[in-house]
């Protein structure tokens, strides 16, 4: 049992900067790189405020990814249910005394930078069921307990996020928390049956949203029913992307963006900009670099000895499989507009941090990878 | 073991899981490529054309007017550069302060600075606002000194209508000024191409021959962002001016009519005999029409209103006067023509006519004795007339007038203004006034009384068909597309025949059945003017050059009584409002006619005295132009 033990903490720094996945590595600094030059786009081919401070949180993002990738899995493991509880009050920090701004109360000022706790509960989520499941028994997988401890992990932060109110990253880490679920074993009925009863509920919980909230689902279902309110956005940035064609407007040209057509392009909208200056083959390349980053990060999860790495890669790809299909299906007006934010590209440093974490633990997963856990 | 046993199942779990959801996350990202490619390549097109209409926006400048020339060519309606001033608020660190500086700098009034801030609060902060649509040269220079300290400021040159001869065609031309909503909803061609900021013809030909004025809008593209900010000028396309139109009008003559004219009320009309064309048309008092272009004051505006002599009535056009004795040459026509009297033909003239009871009083209070029809036409004996006008009857002598032009429009459709006027018949009394038709009033309309009204226009067509030799013509004040020759015109009229540029046929003019009684009506019309006791004897130029043959007239703008006939006043001691309208019908010179004038000085007393020697002072200026009038005829073919 402890045989394995010797093995994993004799890694000297050396192996361990050895032993970092450098495919990862080099397409996580791609894709920082690319985020800057396509931040410089949207400050209209300026390095101001937004180009500026993007820059400056992967300079200490990006270290700190290192930082936490050089930490034992094992460590990780065992701070996994902390972790979850330091974000969970966190969030509840947050419902009580956050900073709010447009309607909503997500955030709390640390001074240097303002921290959105959800964000990092998309992370927190997949550690703590991660450890849960690596530590329950195959048998008790389907078991009453079992289930509704881990439906609990999920609802409890859920129910802070949804009253922020944040509907997008709320279904996130509902979405994250319940691969694990599906990862972990959870009979593929209860799945089946959920879904059914959610279709069946799907009024009720509608007739619960917010009017915008309604709104933004009548405006994905109809966009032209109000092209200059509600439409605007996703008009225009079916616009952008439709206008860049195969190549694309070309870097700092997309006019869309350029002449403020766009909303919200440092953010959710950020693909927009990005596919109307770079067209269709930039668009799949992207496709093609983040692809490249989750099939890393499976391929990590599936040479992991233990079953919380694996489940933590497996889950945190999935999550930002997830991240990306969200917010491209919503850009593309494939979903109604939900606000979540595309990994490393959208500009916002909660999001950016809570993103590196996860590539941080998942390169710990490579460096420690023959490390069992008990 | 068991616990190992049992990781290795929950790790083949995992595993399977994992490959069951990779596979979905395959299908997904290939929807999402599709969905890109269907945005991105397949509806390309489409995107672009709608981003470009994002991005590009258009705008339209007023298009330039055509210009007006005279006969000569001379510009009498063109455009200019004017010197305004915007501000453009975004631009502007304190506006408050500019606009005191600014009210310094311009003597801007309260309430022009109210305005500029009301527009502020309305307009965008990138759209400039107007500050003064016309600066003059001096204030441009002393805004570009202090510009340093004008920020957001901007002079700007642009182009607009400008008339540098002033009142002198102000009534011809009519004027420009910003359209009402009716004008732009009425006009299809002012509705496409207007733009804020653009003039159109608010009178006269300006009005009339707008379509062909207007020329077309310069169209800059910008590219604008999404609140409509121009960012950059993409493209420039230039507008194309309106047509230039010539005028048969000559500037000098036109002129010379308004110094004649000055301070007194009148109309002076000057026609080619043969061509039709107006010479001069003048109107007085006249006004200035460039005082409209950038919006008259309230005070200008009442100045010109309330002015007792009215200038903004068209009086050549749209004034009715009776022609008084001026339309002695028709009736002494149409006498002759129906074999009523001939040369021989005598009247006994007392001062006055009995007739059923009632005095018809002619001029002259010992009368004339016995007058022949030149005499009664040289003296302007009324007493001859009314007992012509007995033996002829009233339907008789209107056929005759309306054949010469009385009662019909002149220009036709040209000026809106215009009035037809009136030549009174029996069944017209009937119709309109319900009367049967009194023979006293037959008496009065024998001496350009009662009923009748002419235009100053009619009156001076009237009088160049009679110079001309009895033939139509059609007066005409734009040079048309085929501008019929002076002697071309001539010559086909002394055939008989007219040559209609309009129907492209030859058509009978001839508007007599005797030549000879045209002779006889010219014949007396020169004694008139030339011969000792004529009217406007005093008025002649002896010189055949520029002798001419015309006839007086004084109109009575009420009736006189038998107490103001004793008293026998002097003009200055009758009220403005009751003096006599003078009157002078005239054409030269005698031998070789060619153009013909009418004159009339409202309440300017008797004809002889007020508006004969008006027309010995044209008459030379008139003639001599005529050479390099004929020169000019092949000037220029512009048309419309």
């Amino acid at each position: 049992m402890f045989q394995h033990d010797r093995l994993s903490n004799e890694i000297t720094l050396f192996q361990k900067i050895k032993n970092l996945d450098y495919i990862l590595l080099i397409s996580v600094i791609l894709l920082s790189v690319l985020s800057v030059f396509v931040m410089y786009s949207t400050d209209g081919g300026e390095i101001l405020f937004h180009t500026k401070n993007h820059f400056v949180k992967l300079a200490v993002f990006f270290p700190l990814m290192i930082f936490i990738a050089f930490f034992n899995i094992k460590f990780w493991h065992n701070f996994s249910y902390l972790i979850y509880f330091i974000v969970i009050l966190l969030l509840i920090y947050v419902s009580i005394f956050g900073i709010k701004s447009s309607g909503s109360q997500r955030w709390m000022d640390l001074y240097l930078f303002v921290l959105q706790p959800s964000e990092l509960m998309k992370v927190a989520i997949i550690m703590c069921l991660a450890k849960y499941y690596h530590r329950l028994k195959i048998e008790n997988v389907n078991s009453f307990t079992s289930i509704t401890i881990v439906l609990s992990i999920i609802i409890i932060p859920i129910i802070f996020v949804i009253s922020q109110p944040d509907l997008g990253t709320s279904i996130l880490i509902a979405l994250s928390g319940l691969i694990i679920l599906w990862l972990g074993g959870v009979k593929i009925k209860y799945f089946i049956y959920s879904f059914i009863t959610f279709l069946i509920s799907l009024p009720f919980i509608i007739s619960f949203l917010k009017p915008y909230q309604k709104l933004r689902i009548l405006t994905f279902l109809d966009p032209d029913r109000d092209p200059l309110g509600a439409g605007y956005q996703i008009i225009q940035s079916k616009i952008a992307i439709g206008s860049g064609g195969l190549d694309g407007k070309g870097f700092l040209k997309g006019t869309q963006s350029y002449l403020d057509f766009l909303p919200e392009k440092h953010t959710d909208f950020i693909f927009t900009l990005f596919s109307e200056e770079f067209g269709f083959i930039g668009s799949v390349g992207l496709l093609i670099l983040y692809s490249i980053i989750i099939f890393r990060i499976l391929r990590i999860g599936s040479i992991s000895r233990s079953n919380f790495a694996r489940l933590f890669c497996f889950g945190y790809a999935f999550a930002i499989f997830i991240y990306i299909v969200v917010n491209l299906s919503m850009v593309l007006g494939l979903l109604p507009i939900v606000g979540s934010p595309l990994p490393i590209m959208s500009y916002g440093g909660s999001s950016m941090l809570a993103t590196m974490i996860g590539f941080g633990i998942v390169l710990s997963a490579k460096i420690n990878h023959k490390q069992m856990i008990a | 073991m068991i616990k190992s046993n049992s990781g290795i199942r929950k790790t083949d779990v995992i595993n399977r899981r994992m490959f069951i959801i990779g596979a979905a996350k395959i299908i997904v990202f290939v929807g999402i490529v599709a969905r890109l490619f269907s945005l991105q390549i397949n509806e390309n097109k489409k995107y672009l054309t709608l981003s470009d209409k994002n991005r590009i926006r258009e705008w339209k400048l007023p298009p330039t007017r055509g210009n007006i020339v005279d006969y000569f060519g001379n510009v009498i309606a063109g455009n200019l550069k004017v010197y305004q001033l915007h501000i453009i608020p975004e631009q502007v660190e304190n506006f408050n302060y500019l606009l005191v500086r600014l009210k310094n700098l311009l003597n801007l009034s309260d309430k022009r600075i109210a305005r500029i801030n009301k527009l502020k609060a309305e307009l965008k902060p990138w759209e400039s606002i107007i500050v003064s649509e016309n600066l003059s040269w001096s204030q441009f220079v002393k805004i570009n000194n202090y510009l340093y300290d004008l920020v957001g400021v901007k002079p700007v040159m642009t182009i607009s209508r400008n008339y540098p001869y002033n009142d002198v065609y102000t009534h011809v031309l009519g004027y420009v000024s910003q359209p009402n909503e009716q004008e732009i909803l009425e006009n299809e061609i002012i509705q496409e191409r207007f733009v804020p900021g653009m003039k159109i013809g608010k009178l006269g030909l300006e009005k009339r021959l707008e379509n062909h004025l207007i020329g077309t809008n310069a169209i800059q593209r910008y590219e604008v962002n999404a609140y409509g900010k121009r960012i950059n000028q993409l493209e420039h396309q230039k507008g194309e001016q309106g047509s230039k139109i010539r005028l048969t009008v000559d500037t000098e003559i036109q002129k010379a009519c308004g110094k004649l004219l000055n301070q007194k009320a009148g109309s002076i009309s000057v026609m080619d005999i043969y061509t039709g064309d107006i010479i001069a048309m003048y109107s007085s008092p006249s006004y200035n029409p460039n005082l409209f272009l950038f919006g008259i004051s309230n005070d200008e505006w009442q100045l010109i209103r309330n002015n007792p002599l009215k200038p903004l009535i068209n009086k050549t056009l749209s004034g009715l006067y009776s022609p008084g004795s001026t339309i002695k040459p028709i009736v002494a026509l149409s006498a002759l023509e129906n074999n009523v009297v001939d040369t021989k033909f005598k009247v006994k003239c007392t001062g006055k006519m009995e007739l059923y009871e009632q005095t018809f009083h002619c001029w002259k209070e010992e009368g004339h004795g016995w007058v022949s029809l030149k005499n009664a036409m040289k003296q302007s004996c009324d007493t001859y007339f009314y007992e012509v006008a007995r033996l002829l009857g009233v339907d008789r002598l209107n056929k005759t007038a309306e054949k010469f032009g009385l009662g019909k429009k002149v220009l036709g459709e040209y000026f809106d203004n215009e009035k037809k006027g009136l030549f009174p018949n029996t069944v017209w009394k009937k119709n309109n006034l319900g009367k049967g038709w009194v023979l006293g009033e037959t008496l009065i309309t024998g001496i350009g009384q009662g009923y009748t009204q002419t235009t100053p226009l009619q009156l001076c067509m009237m009088t160049a068909q009679i110079a001309n030799g009895g033939y139509a013509i059609k007066p005409k004040i734009i040079v048309d597309s085929n501008p019929i020759s002076y002697e071309d015109a001539k010559q086909s009229m002394e055939r008989g025949l007219l040559f209609d540029s309009e129907s492209e046929e030859l058509i009978d003019k001839k508007l007599f059945k005797d030549k000879k009684n045209i002779k006889i009506v010219q014949e007396a019309m020169f004694a008139s003017t030339n011969e000792r006791f004529g009217t406007s004897y005093k008025s002649r130029i002896d010189d055949p050059k520029y002798q001419f043959a015309g006839k007086t007239g004084t109109a009575q703008v009420k009736r006189i009584s038998k107490r103001e006939r004793e008293l026998d006043l002097e003009l200055e001691q009758i009220p403005y409002k009751d003096r006599d309208h003078a009157l002078y019908v005239a054409y030269g010179p005698y031998i070789n006619p060619r153009y013909a004038l009418s004159i009339i000085v409202e309440h300017g007393g008797s004809g002889s005295k007020a508006a004969a020697p008006i027309a010995k002072k044209l008459f030379k200026l008139i003639i001599d132009r005529h050479d390099l009038r004929n020169k000019q005829s092949n000037f220029e073919r512009i048309t419309v």
